[in-house]
């Protein structure tokens, strides 16, 4: 009977820390962040997979673009920025943006803007003396 | 083309031979693979078949070693549309009250001989070292030098000591002092890191030249690859008398100059 609770307890903990479950509202269980895709359908990755490992994704090719200076990978961050900027604000850091949307819901902090440029298409104009 | 590497364990030279195998349907029918078509690019026009884009997915290659030639004869007074192309390219815009804190990826700079009140004008930025002190002294790892000789800071590791600002016998590197917005999205750059001339490394890996090179209406600027003795970088260097600034330091420098 203890051994049922337990296992009863530690498959609700599984569902409530397992992001598929809850996240853009797909099991129903919880409000999930409303994400606006401007570009759906033609990513890198299997939804899913995404979900769970673009961090990884990008923090792998990052050190392999600068540091070996392999270019034209799959995954890069300009590339998420040029597909998934909101045709609203241009950015994916905007309120209900791409990017904002999850990151608000889920409280994890986003540092990749600090220096990273966050809208579609942009050209920077540098100084004129 | 009389390299000493052989094609294979060079991706660049590799790849430009591929490219020639294109070419010839359009009309080089004569040209035979590899050597034959380089040499004729080459002599076509030196500058821009020392700078292949590099094939999507292969790594910046140690057979090449990506340097400048700056004539300061040829250096204009006054002029600062390199530095201006440069700070344009790279989106270096920040004006901060302190003008001491701004970024400087490239400066220029004017020497005076009191003797005899010569001037010479130069550009100056990062030298490239090939033994460059701000790797050794960088704690973290984030200064490094890439295969092909470019030196850069990688930010996602730099923690912003600024060790490498006091290594750099060049003073080449700038400290970020406040939050920035107008990236380039080819250049990120943010506060708290340290940062330098890249060479336009995102440029150079596309095939084009460093914005600089590209802006000075004088032809003061040349860059190619150092190690391939068939590139107009590498023939001026072993025709002319250049000079490394501070050759004394032995960190052999990739930039060189002409006339100072
Ligand atoms: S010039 Fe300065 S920053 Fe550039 S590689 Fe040499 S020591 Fe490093
Ligand atoms: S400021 Fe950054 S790059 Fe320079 S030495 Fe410190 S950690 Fe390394």
């Amino acid at each position: 009977m203890n051994l049922l609770r337990i296992l009863v307890a530690l498959f609700a903990a599984f569902i409530a820390v397992s992001p598929a479950s809850t996240l853009a509202g797909d099991g129903g269980r919880a409000a999930g962040p409303a994400i606006e895709i401007a570009n759906p359908g033609k990513c890198v990755a299997p939804v899913e997979e995404m979900r769970r490992n673009h961090m990884e994704m990008l923090k792998h090719q990052r050190d392999r673009s600068l540091r070996q200076g392999i270019r034209g990978e799959p995954a890069s961050l300009n590339a998420c920025i040029e597909c998934h900027a909101s045709k609203k604000t241009g950015s994916v850091l905007g309120k209900g943006d791409f990017c904002e949307s999850c990151h608000a819901y889920a409280a994890v902090k986003l540092d990749c803007f600090e220096c990273h440029q966050p809208r579609a298409g942009f050209k920077a104009t540098g100084v004129k003396p | 083309m009389t390299a000493p590497q052989s094609p294979d364990n060079n991706p660049r030279r590799a790849f430009i031979a591929a490219a020639g195998a294109g070419v010839a349907g359009l009309g080089f029918t004569v040209i035979a693979p590899g050597l034959h078509l380089m040499a004729v690019a080459s002599d076509a026009n030196a500058a821009s078949a020392a700078t292949e884009a590099r094939k999507a997915g292969t790594a910046a290659s140690p057979a090449v070693r990506w340097g400048l030639l700056i004539d300061a004869n040829k250096c204009a007074p006054g002029c600062t549309k390199c530095v201006d192309a440069c700070h344009t390219e790279n989106g270096v815009s920040e004006k901060l009250p302190d003008p001491r804190q701004n970024s400087q990826w490239i400066r220029k700079i004017e020497l005076v001989d009191k003797r005899n009140g010569r001037v010479t004008q130069l550009p100056m930025m990062c030298q490239h070292c090939a033994n460059p002190p701000c790797v050794d002294v960088c704690p973290t790892g984030a200064s490094m030098k890439r295969a092909d000789g470019i030196v850069l800071v990688d930010r996602h590791t730099c923690i912003g000591c600024r060790y490498c600002m006091m290594a750099c016998p060049y003073k080449a590197r700038s400290f970020v002092h406040a939050p920035l917005h107008d990236q380039n999205p080819d250049v990120p750059r943010g506060q708290g890191c340290v940062e330098s001339c890249t060479l336009c490394v995102h440029r150079v890996d596309k095939g084009q030249q460093p914005a600089c090179v590209e802006s000075c209406p004088e032809g003061a600027m040349m860059f190619g690859d150092l190690f391939d003795p068939g590139s107009a970088i590498a023939r001026r260097i072993a025709s002319v008398p250049t000079t490394q600034v501070r050759a004394d330091l032995r960190l052999n420098p990739g930039v060189r100059y002409q006339g100072i």
